[in-house]
């Protein structure tokens, strides 16, 4: 009777009498804590003979993942939090099969292995077992990979039931249609959207005549004097869209080529073209020397105040 | 070290599992047992790992008796079957949860193998 002989009488006691709990107890919660205890002594049993990583991977899948998942499934399935009453079968067929199956492996295991001594394994380092997985048994691992992926599949299809379902023929045909939207339809949504369109329609008959009477009036030019043509701003409507459009190519081509060239001489800053009416002077920075008045009216007075 | 005390624990512990099985009418109770028949089966893996390694001290890796070349071929037995373990439980409460979403019961007993789905739906209705 050594040390190692009793850590594992005392944790063989810990993980029989839990898992004897597990499988009498009323409580569907309770019967996962003792699952979690009885799988953590089997994980000491694993550390007293040595298979020290299987030890740890016991706790972290068994533990820490499969007890996680059947209690989310018992609580998923609203399971009562008290005792469950009609949880369990009649006892008799069920003890005695299940006797018969330990006192028969119990006595041939009893029987092969006596009361002999073994000398206890020195204890395997998480490297050795890695070697061996990655060396010897590496095609079983890539084997044991596809399984889980194709278990993980299984699961996502099993729990989707929009994957794989036929149409049911009794369902009703209430059910069959395409799901309500996520805003409801009511009185007021269908009230602000029939404002909407209508403020769509009139200014879509708005910019119809805009366009006529723009294309009739306006006939010089629009690039020739760009402070004559430019409309007022807030006001684009006599220009026409066409004049707008000339205005536009021309703030984005006329900077590309009047961008400073490489290696020549700096010429002094060109203010940039501004669109009147669409963007505001820079207000100066503190601390830093204003920028000359930009064509849109900005003021260089107002560091003064910095 | 006495290897019977490993193996008696797990032939037990094989023992509530099978018990477990055939007593309980709720699927999740059902996939608990299931668990420990499977680490019982883990625990027999490694004990013998430890007990026939440790009976083969003398005798040379190349012989005909030497039954398994790798040191640690229990304790790689039971990672695999760990992760299988890991894989029926993901799929047995996957499909425990969509019986569950069908028939709002997990109770094994009212489970209709012989019918089909719509039949029993009439039969029910």
């Amino acid at each position: 009777m050594t040390v190692a002989d009793a850590l594992m009488l005392a944790l063989g006691a810990v993980a029989v009498g839990s898992g004897a709990l597990v499988v009498t107890s009323t409580h569907l919660v309770r019967a996962g804590l003792y699952l979690v205890i009885s799988l953590g002594a089997i994980a000491g049993l694993y550390l007293v003979l040595g298979a020290e990583l299987v030890a740890w991977v016991q706790v972290l899948v068994y533990v820490g993942a499969v007890v996680v998942l059947l209690l989310f499934a018992v609580m998923l399935t609203r399971a009562p939090i008290g005792p469950s009453p009609g949880l369990d079968r009649p006892a008799g067929p069920a003890a005695l099969i299940g006797g018969g199956v330990g006192f028969g492996l119990s006595v041939l295991l009893i029987d092969a292995f006596r009361w002999t001594r073994y000398d206890l394994p020195e204890p395997g380092t998480a490297r050795r077992v890695g070697e061996q997985i990655f060396g010897g048994w590496v095609l079983p691992f890539e084997v044991l990979s596809i399984l889980l992926l194709a278990a993980l599949i299984g699961a996502i299809v099993l729990s989707r039931p929009d994957i794989g379902a036929r149409p049911d023929p009794d369902a009703p045909a209430a059910a069959a249609g395409p799901p309500p939207g996520p805003v409801d339809e009511t009185a007021e949504v269908a009230a602000r959207l029939e404002r909407i369109a209508a403020r769509q329609a009139a200014a879509a008959t708005r910019h119809r005549q805009v366009a006529t009477t723009g294309a009739a009036a306006d006939t010089s030019p629009p690039t020739a004097n760009r402070a004559t043509a430019e409309p007022a701003a807030g006001d684009p409507g006599p220009a026409g869209p066409a004049a707008l459009k000339d205005q536009a190519r021309e703030v984005v081509f006329g900077a590309h080529a009047n961008r400073p060239a490489l290696g020549g001489e700096p010429d002094e800053p060109t203010a940039p073209p501004v669109l009147e009416g669409t963007s505001r002077p820079t207000p100066a920075v503190r601390g830093r020397p204003a920028r000359p008045a930009l064509p849109g009216g900005g003021t260089t007075g107002e560091e003064s105040d910095a | 070290m006495h290897a019977v005390i490993p193996y008696v624990i797990a032939a037990v512990l094989f023992a509530l599992g099978v018990y477990g099985v055939l007593r309980r009418r709720n699927a999740i109770l059902v996939l608990m047992a299931v668990e420990l028949m499977l680490n019982a089966v883990n625990l027999i893996l490694v004990a013998a790992d430890a007990s026939v390694r440790s009976a083969l001290a003398g005798v040379r890796p190349e012989s005909w008796a030497y039954p398994a070349p790798e040191p640690r071929a229990g304790a790689i037995f039971a990672l695999f079957v760990i992760v299988l373990a890991a894989a029926e439980v993901g799929v047995g409460l996957a499909i425990v949860l969509q019986y569950y979403r069908l028939r709002r019961a997990v109770v094994l007993d009212e489970v209709a193998l012989d019918r089909h789905d719509h039949e029993n739906e009439q039969v029910a209705g």
